[in-house]
Formats: C-alpha cells, structure tokens, sequence
C-alpha cells in the first residue's frame, strides 16, 4: 500500500521522480547485489582464512576459544611452519611435486600440440572423429582407471617410482590440454599457413616458425592447467608412491602428517597453507587465461 | 584455396630436398606422427586399463598375485553386501544434492558477478580460488572447521549468536557427516559453476533485454524466458561434466571422513580404493569401480540429451 501511494506521489511530482528512483535504486541494488554478494565472498574465502590464521596460531591460543578470540591472533607465531620444514620431509615433497607437475606438464602439453595441430590444421579424413574420442576421454573419471593402473604399474616394475605419476597423469591431461588448443589453433588465421606454404616452407616449418608462436597464449593457458591439475592430482599419487619421501605434498600431509589420535592442527593447516601458495602464486599471475581459457573450453 | 597452392608448390624448384624433407612433408604421415603421442598415452593409459579393469572385475585377484577367472562371483557377493548398496545410494544421494546445490547458488553468484560492480575482474579472481586450490588441502581446512571440540561454525552459533546450546557433532554420526560433506563439496563446486555461467551470460546480447523492456517484462519473466533458454547450451555442458565429477569423487570424502562413521559416507570411488588398495582385493575394488560406469554414462546421457532437448524446444516454443 505505502509503496503504492509513494509510486503515485512521485508520479504526479515530475521532480521527484529521479531522487527517488535514485534512491530506491540504491538501496534496492545494495539489498539484491551488495549483501549477497559479501556473503558469497566470506563464504568462499572463509577457509583460506582460517587455514592462515591456524597455522600462525601458538597452540595456547588454538584450543582456547574462551580466552582468546578465534578470529585472531594474539601472538602470531612461526612455529607451526619451522616444524613443518625442520622436522618434516615437506621441503622434499616440495620438490618432488614441482618435479612431477613439471614433467608430466610438459609431456601432455607436447602431445596435445601435435595432437590438435594434426586435428584442426592438417585436416585430415575423420579428424573430427579423432576430435570427439579425445574429448570423450575426457569424460573418464580417474577413479575407474586406477585399480588396473595399479596393476599395470606393478607389472612395468614402476610402483613407487615418480616416473609412474609422471606417465599417468596424461590421460587427465592431455584430453582437456587438446581440447583447449583445438580452439585456440581455430582462432589462428588459416591464410598465414597458406602464405608461408606458397613461399615453399614445409609443413614442420609452419608448425614451429608460424603456428606455434601465434599459439603461445594458449600454449601458457594449457601449461597452466596441466600444471595445477597435476598439483591437485590425488588419487594416483595415493595409489602408485609409497615411500615417505616419494610422496606428492597432498597425499603426504593426509598420510605423513596425519598420525595418531592427537591432531597437529596448526602443522596440517600451514602444510595445506603452503602447498596451495605455488598454485595460487601461479593462478594469480595468469587469472585471464584461466578464466578465458576455462570458459572458452567449456564452451566447445 | 588448398587447390591453388599445391601448383605453385609444385613449379618450384628446391634442389636441396632430400628424402627426409619429403617424407615430412607428406600428409599422412605427419598426420600420424601428430597423433602418435596423444593417441600412445590414451591407449595404453586409458583404453587398455579401461579393458583391464573389466577383466580383474571377473577375477580374484589380490596385490601380488594373478588372480583366476571367477566369472560375476565378484558382482554376485557385491549384491549382498550392505555397505556396498549405502555406498550406492550416498553416491547418487551425493551427486543430486551437491549438483543441484552448485548450480543453484552457482548461477545465483553467476547473476550477481554480472552486474556491473567495481572490482570486477579482481572480484571473479578470488571467487576462484576454491576451485584452484588442491581439493584435499581445502578439505584438510574444513576437516578442522568441522571438528567436534574446536569447530568455529560451532563456536559462532553457541557462544557469539547463542542459537544452539551445545557444540555440533559435524562428523560423528551419519547423518551429519554426510550433510557435512555434501555442504564442503557444494563450496568446491560453486566457482566452476558461476564463472562458466558467467560466460555464457555475458554473451546473451544485451538488445534482448531492451527489447523484454519495452514489452513490459518483468525481471523474473526476463530471467525465465531469455537468460535461462540462452544460458542452456553452457548449462547442458557444465552439468554434465559437473555430475560426472562429483560421481566419481574421491578426494573429498577420502580427506574428511574415510567413509566413516561406520562405512556410512562411502562413495563407489572410495570403497572400491578401501577394497583394492589397504584392502588389497584388487579383484573386488575393480568390480565396484566397473558398476560405477553404467551410472556415469547413464548421468551423461540424461544431463546432455535431456537439457540438451529441452533447450531445443524452448527454442521452438520461442518462436
């Protein structure tokens, strides 16, 4: 009723009308965007938080709820992460990761190169075909592959070798890291190829003097992506490493440094603190190929 | 174009190409040589083992041992294993509950984000993140968060807003746990979901909605009949993909729970490792694996053919 009577007031004041628009539509716009919004965000930022503010807690304060306020830190303290790198192999799974990411990178990034360039620019018969079974290899879930894996791993003499992860962890990959470039050589002008063609270059000159240097934004977006699908990388890891200073850093802090009844929480949280710097530090350098290249994927 | 290139090839003379030059600039066997690469590790990494598992489905082999053929023994003892139907149904429970919750507050962040706000593109950086960050880490955080002594959801609702008057048991008993960890997988979830819609909102031309105006639409009418049959073909792909992985997860519930209390938060995924790998009855594990796959392509096919579908005869509706 009320908003009734002011819509017809307003009406009838011509003047009034943009003072009041203006209004409502401030306040109207900070209920429906701002304050859903701010939520969203607290919610999704809230763990990260919580995961830095742990592992700078000293214990006292950390299961003292009472006496110290949750939310902060009275003390900050780097104890947690000395322990974390003085008495445990974490600098070791550091590396043992970086390594791992690093090579199994470089080889689906290899492979899906060639594998889309063959695809989109040497148009052959039933490419497309070749095109959709590659994506369809993308839709198998690594949960259904790991059990034979493990046994063809045992059989080819690899089980807790780093070579192991290293050569599986392409099937993830190198689906999604074609997929993505397939797009990326669409957007290359095809009649540059061509030139270089009628200048009598052959097919591998274009390849490296042409076609790749054009593509080295989406070469960097598959790099990304293969780089921190590889970090993420769980299950393999779980299944194939057994030697403490073989591990991956997820699966060591869930095995390494998880022991007992007694819960290290102010370890496990800068563990889980650090291993998720070197993506994010990675993402945030390259937040629009992700995101472009994520969508762009998503939407082929 | 091709057709006129290839004579202008041909009339030129490069007395330098030797066999080698030839042989690469040749088209089939470049297209072979591409292929060979990609098409090497999906065999013999995916197709093979894909082949493999269904074969170690029918047979008692354990770690270290070949095992014999057995036939379905394995499938048989699986159908009158109790654990494996709650695994079952806390799989498809998992998947529609956590699918429907992302995409829901998804494209609701999704509709918020493309508003135009300051910030912008710092503001879908850090929505990201959850989706960046390694999935077991992030669940190490919430496994802390949901601690039975120490929890901080917990301790705002007792002792700051004074709704509850004890401590919640977030892990302790099935119901709960299961909740718990639907409620971290959703959180996972919500930054694919919105920046992917994002996409497709953004290129909804905005001429549409101007035209809506001047008919006289109101906003849930726009939303209904020109965002949501737009956003359709992105939605159709990102639900199937997302069903797909929250099927098959592991990392999550392996982090939190384990698939306790009482074997009551096992996903397949995560009984048929607790089966094969600790519990080494390879034979098993791969059976249960197998019986995931007709619930996966079943989830693709209705995902992707039936919003597919229903995009296509909105379409037709429209017009």
């Amino acid at each position: 009723m009320t908003n009734a009577t002011v819509e017809d007031a307003a009406q009838g004041a011509n003047i009034d009308v943009p003072e009041h628009m203006a209004w409502d539509s401030r306040a109207r716009r900070t209920i429906t965007i701002y304050i859903p919004l701010s939520i969203f965000i607290v919610v999704l930022l809230f763990p990260f938080y919580w995961m830095a503010i742990t592992s700078v807690k000293p214990d006292y304060e950390m299961y003292d709820y009472k006496k110290y306020n949750p939310f902060w830190v009275g003390s900050p303290t780097l104890d947690n992460i000395k322990k974390l790198l003085f008495d445990t192999d974490y600098p070791q799974w550091l590396i043992t990761t970086m390594g791992i990411a690093t090579a199994a990178t470089f080889l689906s990034v290899f492979a899906s190169v060639l594998a889309a360039y063959a695809i989109e620019r040497l148009r052959f018969k039933g490419a497309q075909h070749v095109g959709l079974a590659i994506y369809l290899a993308y839709l198998v879930p690594p949960t259904i592959l790991f059990i034979p894996l493990a046994t063809m791993i045992f059989q080819f003499g690899l089980f807790d070798s780093p070579l192991a992860l290293i050569l599986t962890y392409p099937t993830t990959l190198v689906p999604f890291c074609t997929w993505l470039l397939i797009g990326y050589f669409k957007s290359i002008p095809y009649e540059l190829e061509e030139c270089a063609l009628i200048d009598g270059a052959s097919r591998l000159q274009i390849l490296r003097r042409i076609t790749l240097p054009l593509a080295v934004p989406g070469l960097i977006s598959a790099g990304i992506f293969a780089f921190t699908l590889s970090w993420n990388e769980f299950i393999y890891a779980l299944a194939f490493i057994q030697s403490t200073e073989k591990k991956t850093v997820p699966v060591a802090i869930l095995t390494e440094l998880v022991t007992g009844d007694v819960f290290q929480w102010g370890s496990l949280m800068a563990g889980s603190l650090l291993g998720s710097v070197p993506v994010a530090i990675i993402y945030s350098f390259f937040v629009e190929y992700y995101v472009s290249s994520m969508t762009g994927a998503v939407k082929e | 174009m091709s057709a006129t290139t290839i004579p202008s090839r041909a009339f030129r003379e490069r007395p330098k190409e030797s066999w080698l030059a030839k042989l690469f600039d040749s088209k089939p066997f470049l297209v072979a040589l591409c292929l060979l690469p990609c098409s090497g590790l999906l065999i013999v990494f995916m197709t093979y083992p894909l082949g493999l598992g269904l074969w170690l489905s029918l047979t008692d082999t354990t770690i270290g041992q070949a095992g014999d053929f057995v036939g379905l023994d394995n499938f048989i003892s699986l159908f009158d294993d109790q654990i494996f139907w709650n695994a079952v149904g806390y799989t498809i429970f998992y998947t529609a509950v956590a699918t429907s919750g992302k995409f829901m507050l998804g494209l609701w962040l999704a509709l918020l984000l493309n508003h135009n706000l300051p910030l912008k593109a710092f503001l879908r950086a850090i929505v990201l993140l959850p989706w960046i960050v390694p999935t077991v880490l992030s669940s190490i955080a919430w496994w802390w968060i949901y601690d039975p002594q120490f929890s901080i959801v917990s301790y705002v609702a007792v002792d700051v807003l004074h709704v509850s008057d004890q401590y919640f048991d977030f892990l302790g008993s099935p119901w709960a746990a299961r909740w718990s960890l639907i409620a971290a997988n959703i959180w996972r979830g919500i930054p694919f979901v919105a920046i992917t819609l994002l996409a497709g909102l953004q290129t909804i031309p905005p001429s549409l909605y101007e035209a809506a105006l001047l008919d006289g639409a109101s906003g849930w009418q726009k939303f209904r009949r020109i965002t949501v049959p737009l956003l359709m073909p992105i939605l159709s792909v990102a639900l199937t993909l997302s069903v797909l992985f929250t099927f098959s997860d592991f990392q999550l519930v392996y982090a939190i729970t384990r698939g306790g209390p009482f074997n009551s938060t096992h996903l397949m995924a995560t009984l048929a490792f607790q089966r094969a790998i600790p519990g080494s009855q390879l034979g098993e594990g791969a059976a249960i694996a197998v019986s995931m796959i007709p619930f996966l392509l079943l989830a693709t096919m209705v995902c992707f053919f039936g919003v597919g579908r229903r995009k296509w005869q909105q379409g037709g509706d429209n017009d």
